[in-house]
């Protein structure tokens, strides 16, 4: 049963490496921006996979919590602050 | 009863699995800034739901599910928000959406979208 956990955990390793390619060469900031935000989200799922093959699922989600609170923290702050540069310009 | 309760956890899981690799074939694929906000938020935010719940599923009714349930909440509410937030960010800083090519000559506004 933990096999197939370790399995699905690799394969969404991979699948972080699509998100990272966009934030290698988005033509804009806000693709950047978002791709950082893909590679957050999936990272949180990865933690819990892991948290259940080691078998500390009680600490691990905890470690996910914290960090989707800081991806959307993050996020929320990115936007405002480039938001709010183009203002500044005119 | 206990065989068919690690099936369906690890179909979920793998659905979720599976979600999360459209919405990023979609984030790479698509042409635009706001059509690929339209790939990665919804679809990354059905695949963390399904991820977890399926953990949730699959370790039964105690605190960790609980905790697993006020993640997928809180993940639920708060991954959309962020990339509404940007995309709102993106168009009042002027970002243009893109069109296709083909209706350019039907309206004059289409012509600085390049």
């Amino acid at each position: 049963m933990d096999r197939v956990f370790i399995y699905i955990a690799t394969i969404l390793t991979i699948i972080i490496s699509i998100p990272f390619i966009r934030v290698l060469k988005g033509p804009t900031l806000f693709d950047r921006l978002l791709g950082v935000g893909a590679i957050g989200s999936k990272t949180i799922v990865i933690i819990c996979l892991i948290g259940f093959v080691i078998g500390r699922i009680d600490m691990f989600i905890d470690i996910a919590l914290t960090y989707a609170i800081l991806n959307f923290i993050g996020a929320i702050a990115m936007a405002k602050y480039f938001e709010f540069e183009r203002k500044e310009d005119e | 009863m206990s065989e068919f309760h690690h099936v369906a956890a690890i179909i979920i899981v793998a659905a979720g699995a599976f979600f999360m690799l459209i919405g990023s074939i979609g984030l790479l694929r698509l042409p635009d800034f706001y059509s690929r906000t339209h790939a990665t938020s919804k679809s990354d935010t059905l695949g963390i739901i399904l991820v977890l719940g399926g953990l949730a599923f699959y370790e039964g009714f105690n605190i960790n599910s609980a905790k697993l349930l006020i993640a997928i909440i809180f993940v639920g509410l708060a991954n959309p928000v962020g990339v509404h937030a940007l995309a709102r960010a993106a168009f009042k800083q002027g970002l243009k959406p893109w069109f296709k090519k083909d209706n350019s000559k039907n309206g004059e506004s289409n012509k600085d979208n390049k």
